[in-house]
């Protein structure tokens, strides 16, 4: 009988505390996510100090409770993955050295993982991946658009060039004075409104695959200004309608034209902002009419989760990735192919 | 009994082992090097120097703070997830008193400081009583010229510790004069054995989970929160 292979993942980049025991590389035996949400939302975003000290005060529990969840101990596990990177480095220390110390103390081999190779590996928990494959991510902190021509190869082709989706789907949502995190509102109102706004959409050079949504941002503003300083009242539906509109628009269409101009077997979306209903049901039309299979994992996993991280974790341990004890959390960690 | 100690408050790193009221072998740096980059490598290195496997490892102590926010938690993470994997007990010991350790033969009041920015210091008071170190000013977070005020009016030599000392030597001398002591570079170095000496005499963390940092400050995000709270009046 094949023997199967557990992989520890430890997750702590931004505001989740997250651990996972992932087997091979593809079932998810638990996944613990402590959200600092309740916490942050007070200051209207994540306070990267207040972040650093939640998570000290979460690591081990959320790992204990991943472990037991799993009914697996230490020596069971081949590996334990965590995140080296990107994401704020305060909070990416307490991951990084708590697997440190786990590791050393059962002896288990180390493998620092990329957060964003974590959320293309998400959909790895749902579906195999088939290469080449086109992954689009757009989170809070990233905008990419990846190819994989095989496990552990990564094209960046186009990223954004100024704000992320998320952050400026948070900028608007502060604009609009909906409650942090907004993202996940401006998508509730923007299905909600039958009229939208129009603003601007961004695409850059006939070419490029890159995303800019910082004007964007400046147009929903000063659209505000405009008509409040006529001593009229914004309609916030309306915006967060033409805003979305506006942002998947670009999205969707830069997407469709890279799975085919790269003739890619599928299209995986990933990070928070895939959560997003409208870029889902966007991207899922849009490729259905080219006949090209798209999969978004379920929204647990489209946010941070240790479960991804384990399970591009496993894929590098398979391939014979190692880290030592000298591993540091990188802030700006490059996406960088292992194979 | 195996003791592991962990000092990484502020910009020295210092690991020990201590085997049943021996120290075994102590690694100190003041480089200003990366915790994260070397505080685990140095934890192996003393047990691989030692040749004791983390299993036998029987308590853990940790340098609690007050210091670098991130030089704490990088101690505090890897002491509470040593201790929590081993199932050991974890003891967490101020990183002013472990370091007012240094001066345990002086006669007088001793008072290690570490420097916190804008002219304001994490600093206590201690001296020895016997073979203890007890408490006349808590660990805090303070302007300097307030602690030096409060010194003054105790009237007693102080020993001045810590390698951020030389930083505020001009205040302190222009403020305490004569009353002030200063001690050679020797003695500014935290000590992982005097961590673990204090924990043979504390009492461990009631759980592991929930220990946490002391950091003596709270974050600039909730002091500008509750400038912002309405008052009712």
């Amino acid at each position: 009988m094949k023997k199967d292979h557990y992989i520890l993942g430890i997750e702590t980049s931004c505001d989740e505390t997250a651990a996972s025991v992932v087997k091979n590389g593809t079932e998810i035996v638990s996944s613990i996510v402590s959200s600092q949400i309740q916490q942050q939302k007070q200051f209207g975003g994540v306070v990267p100090e207040i972040a650093s000290r939640l998570h000290v005060e979460q690591i081990t529990l959320v790992i204990e409770e991943a472990l037991r969840e799993a009914e697996i101990v230490p020596k069971d596990l081949e590996a334990v993955a965590v995140t080296e990177g990107p994401g704020l480095v305060g909070a990416l220390l307490i991951g990084v050295n708590a697997a440190k110390a786990f590791a050393f103390a059962n002896q288990l081999p180390l493998i620092g993982v990329h957060h964003i190779a974590g959320h293309v590996y998400a959909n790895q928990l749902m579906h195999p991946m088939e290469f080449p494959l086109l992954a689009l991510i757009v989170s809070g902190g990233h905008t990419e658009l990846v190819v994989m021509k095989s496990h552990g190869s990564f094209e960046l082709i186009g990223e954004t060039r100024d704000d992320a989706a998320g952050e400026a789907y948070d900028k608007v949502a502060r604009v609009l004075g909906l409650p942090y995190p907004g993202g996940p509102q401006v998508d509730r109102l923007a299905l909600e409104s039958e009229q939208s706004i129009d603003f601007p959409r961004a695409w850059l050079e006939a070419d490029s695959y890159d995303f800019s949504f910082s004007g964007l941002k400046s147009a929903v503003i000063n659209y505000k200004h405009n008509i409040e300083q006529k001593g009229g009242q914004i309609d916030p539906q309306h915006v967060a309608a033409g805003f979305q509109q506006s942002v998947v628009d670009v999205l969707t269409v830069k997407t469709v034209k890279a799975a085919k101009q790269f003739d890619v077997k599928q299209v995986i979306a990933a990070g928070g902002v895939a959560a997003n209903q409208g870029l889902r049901k966007s991207l899922t039309e849009a490729l259905q009419k080219e006949g090209i299979p798209f999969y978004v994992p379920p929204i647990a996993l489209c946010t941070d989760n240790a479960a991804m991280i384990a399970a591009a974790g496993y894929e590098m341990w398979k391939s014979g990735v190692r880290s030592d004890s000298t591993m540091n959390g990188r802030p700006g960690m490059p996406l960088k192919s292992w194979n | 009994m195996i003791w592991l100690g962990i000092d990484t408050a502020n910009s020295p790193l210092s690991v020990a082992i201590v085997k049943d009221g021996e120290l075994l072998i102590e690694e100190s740096s003041m480089m200003k090097v990366n915790h994260s980059l070397r505080a685990m490598p140095a934890v192996e290195e003393v047990c691989r120097k030692t040749s004791i496997s983390p299993s036998e490892i029987d308590a853990i102590a940790v340098s609690e703070g007050p210091g670098s926010y991130t030089g704490v938690r990088i101690g505090v993470t890897i002491a509470k997830t040593l201790a929590w994997t081993l199932g050991k007990p974890l003891y967490g010991v101020s990183s002013l008193k472990s370091l007012a350790m240094n001066g345990q033969l002086y006669n007088g009041l001793l008072c290690p400081l570490f420097d916190a920015r804008r002219s304001n210091v994490y600093s206590a008071i201690y001296r020895m009583a016997g073979e203890e170190l007890v408490s006349v000013m808590e660990d805090q977070h303070c302007a300097l010229a307030e602690l030096l005020e409060q010194l003054k009016e105790m009237k007693e030599p102080i020993l001045f510790i810590g390698e951020d000392v030389k930083l505020h030597e001009q205040s302190i001398r222009e403020q305490l004069g004569e009353q002030a002591k200063f001690a050679s570079f020797a003695v500014n170095v935290p000590r992982a054995s005097s961590v673990i000496s204090l924990a043979m005499r504390a009492e461990q963390a009631d759980s592991v989970h929930s220990f946490t940092p002391q950091y003596r400050r709270i974050t600039e995000a909730e002091v500008n929160l509750v400038k912002k709270e309405p008052t009712n009046e």
